[in-house]
């Protein structure tokens, strides 16, 4: 081998390796955005899961409650005034606070607290005339204190909480009457406006209908469709047209969609602003391209041989697609049909645009009541003034996070276990 | 397959028909800054248990306006909250579309708050200032060029000697609006005027900055920009005070008492409307108006009052709960 071969040579080789190292230099960075991104999320967000009470005496005293009767029934109960009983437990943490000053212990917990007082007792009736510890949802600014989000060492005029509600809570937890649990209501609450009592239930659940809205009405169309342009439309320039515009569909961005949402359901058939029904239409009409693509490609997949050995046997067009090619080409039907659901899953600009961005407190029963989205309640509590959304928000992102990672799973599974390899 | 089609089939009619069933949710548009407010007391209307919560869409002033006056029936919203008083051109709109019965309601006042980080030196900002900050055009020898300012301290020397960067909400808020006729309009100088300048026409050089109505990304923009400036209602600033300071506006901090008695120079009123067509077919509606204006809410020691809504003095309070209570018409717009 001469010298200029083995130059070449050694340059092509160096080419190669420098290759190989870009290469793995983009999924190295690619890895430390996805690193970054997550320690992110999870470090900002990991406090949501944890929900602070505060832990005080109740006296179910009858006479405070405007019981008559000595064997009340649950009835009684249900009816029965706790507001002073509720106040007291508060007042009773520092009995030598003056009267005027009560609405500053009063602030250290939840607004809910009479109606979380009420609960407990119509759990357990046998406390009336008791008095036993409780636990308190603690307020939203004192849940960021204790969690050691919120400064406390800067002037109290710039303090959320101030001086006093400080001190009453370092001896609460001298005490070990904070407790940290696991924040089960951030699954079963409603959004709210007080960041302690927020939580996913009615924006999972719009998510949940829309999406299924969404497969209702985009799956049978987009099979439907895929089936005869693959299985039956004669080859021209018609069918051509029509292909290259299902792509063009399929890359228009979902802004465009939420106008259409707007523009024709709402405007034109007036169905009910901000629901999932008007969502999952909508969003169907950005999973119907996805599906189309993904359903003919699985069709094309399955080997002619199949379909001339149906048609050998005498079965008709009709029966040879339906009985042999569409079972066979369903599974990355339905992969392809999970993927375009999980993108549709993370769209928030069209919603918005149909209203789907509304405080909505209730959880929805029906895809015609009002909801929010999970990416839109996102939107909504970055928007937020107050502390303790920011942790929400990092929250409700790792939920969201956990249901992609979830339906992307789903689909390969799908595609690995069902799907049959052609030799 | 066929039992397929039966089934979503009727699920479609189940859906259509429900939906054209009428409402038993309040809906409530409009304003950013009189969302969280309006908010809080849905919740609360809502947790009594005997109505439904109300839905709460947060579009803007102008947005919220478009919504309500597109007409009378289930699907228009019945309240839309202001952070200005309704324009004559929205109640033309209102009334063309039959929607002709409007009760005006002011819940409180807030005052603009021009807020900057806390690492830096306060400071106090004239109206004429703040205008020559923001304009898009000023007079020079009569003619008007674009804003030849590009640090605070190239308007007046004793301001800070940084860039100009401030970041307002869209055209379509409220806040802006109010903005333009309590600082720009009221700014302008003499001469700027006399040759044709639009108090209304911001620079579009990079300084003044237009972001969406998320008024919290703003806070946690300024936070994170030392020499960022930026304005929002008064209780996204009270949640926010262990990072922002207000820069004071001709001598004035915001504060509730200066906001109250409008020693504060960018106090504004604020507003809801609701439409009277809907009171009585929208169960809870005027349940609903009368717990937003109670003392409970919105008095001197209100819920609403914790989080920065400033109260209003008592008289005004009256008229306000009186037109909550008897539904009084606002007189027309023109």
């Amino acid at each position: 081998m001469n010298e200029a071969k083995r130059k070449l040579l050694n340059k092509r080789y160096r080419a190669e390796a420098n290759f190989k190292l870009f290469g793995q230099i983009a999924i190295g960075l690619a890895l430390l955005f996805l690193a970054v991104f997550m320690y992110k999320i999870f470090s900002k967000g990991y406090t949501a899961f944890q929900k602070t009470w505060i832990v005080t005496e109740v006296h179910y005293d009858k006479e405070l409650m405007l019981i008559e009767t000595d064997n009340p029934s649950l009835e009684d109960l249900e009816n029965a005034d706790y507001y002073e009983i509720a106040y007291k437990a508060m007042t009773r943490l520092d009995p030598s606070l003056p009267e005027e000053d009560d609405r500053q212990l009063i602030q250290m917990v939840a607004f809910t607290y009479e109606q979380e007082v009420k609960n407990h007792l119509l759990k357990n009736p046998s406390l009336l005339g008791k008095i036993v510890p409780i636990r308190l949802t603690a307020s939203d600014d004192l849940d960021q204190v204790h969690k050691g989000n919120y400064p406390r060492d800067i002037p109290e005029e710039d303090r959320r909480v101030n001086d006093y509600q400080l001190k009453i809570y370092d001896m609460l937890n001298e005490r070990g009457d904070i407790l940290s649990k696991f924040n089960l209501s951030f699954f079963t609450n409603p959004d709210s406006r007080e960041a302690e009592l927020a939580g996913i239930a009615s924006s999972f659940m719009g998510t949940v209908f829309s999406i299924l809205v969404c497969l209702a009405f985009s799956f049978p169309i987009a099979v439907l469709a895929a089936i005869y342009l693959e299985e039956f439309a004669p080859k021209n320039k018609f069918t051509d047209f029509i292909e290259v515009n299902i792509n063009n569909l399929a890359a228009v961005p979902s802004i465009v969609f939420g106008l259409l949402g707007l523009g024709v359901l709402l405007a034109v058939f007036n169905l009910p602003r901000s629901t999932p029904l008007v969502g999952g239409i909508t969003l169907s009409l950005m999973t119907l391209p996805t599906i189309i693509i993904a359903a003919r490609a699985s069709l094309k997949a399955v080997p002619p041989s199949i379909r001339e050995a149906a048609l050998a046997m005498g079965a008709s067009n009709m029966q040879t697609t339906m009985h042999h090619t569409v079972p066979l080409s369903m599974p990355g039907t339905l992969s392809g049909t999970i993927i375009g659901l999980a993108q549709a899953l993370g769209e928030t600009a069209p919603l918005i645009l149909i209203g789907m961005v509304a405080f909505v407190n209730t959880i929805p029963g029906t895809p015609v009541d009002p909801a929010a989205s999970l990416p839109v309640q996102i939107y909504i509590w970055s928007e937020s003034a107050e502390r303790g959304f920011v942790e929400k928000v990092s929250a409700c992102i790792m939920v969201l996070l956990g249901f992609l990672i979830l339906m992307n799973l789903a689909a390969q599974i799908i595609r690995h276990k069902f799907e049959r390899k052609w030799n | 397959m066929k039992k397929l089609t039966i089934a979503l089939a009727s699920l479609l009619t189940m859906l259509i028909v429900t939906s054209a069933q009428a409402r038993d949710q309040i809906k409530i548009v409009g304003s950013s800054t009189v969302f969280p407010y309006a908010t809080i007391v849905a919740e609360r209307f809502g947790s009594s248990g005997k109505f439904k919560t109300p839905v709460i869409e947060s579009t803007g002033t102008g947005g919220g306006a478009k919504l309500f006056c597109a007409g009378v029936g289930a699907e228009h919203p019945d309240i839309t909250n202001a952070s200005r008083a309704m324009k004559a051109k929205e109640y033309a709109l209102c009334q063309k579309n039959g929607v002709n019965e409007i009760v005006e309601i002011t819940v409180g006042n807030d005052g603009i708050t021009l807020a900057f980080s806390k690492d830096q030196k306060p400071v106090n900002f004239t109206k004429k200032q703040l205008w020559a900050a923001l304009a898009k055009e000023v007079a020079k020898d009569g003619k008007l060029v674009p804003n030849p300012y590009k640090k605070w301290s190239d308007i007046d020397p004793s301001l800070p000697n940084y860039d100009i960067k401030i970041m307002v909400p869209p055209g379509t808020s409220g806040t802006r609006d109010a903005w333009n006729s309590l600082v720009m309009k009221k700014g302008i100088d003499d001469a700027s005027k006399a040759a044709g300048a639009k108090y209304k026409a911001l620079r579009e050089d990079g300084a003044a900055i237009e972001v969406g109505e998320n008024d919290s990304l703003i806070i946690q923009k300024l936070a994170a920009d030392k020499e960022m400036f930026g304005f929002f209602g008064f209780s996204y600033f009270l949640a926010a005070k262990d990072k922002l300071q207000a820069a004071s506006i001709e001598g004035g901090q915001p504060s509730l008492s200066s906001i109250q008695d409008y020693s504060y120079a960018v106090a504004r009123p604020l507003f809801f409307y609701v439409k009277k067509a809907h009171v009585g077919v929208i169960p809870g509606l005027h349940e609903f108006v009368k717990e937003f204006t109670g003392k409970k809410s919105i008095g001197k020691k209100g819920y609403l009052t914790d989080i920065g809504l400033v109260p209003l003095d008592g008289k005004l309070y009256k008229t306000s709960r009186t037109n909550a209570v008897k539904l009084v018409n606002m007189p027309p717009k023109k």
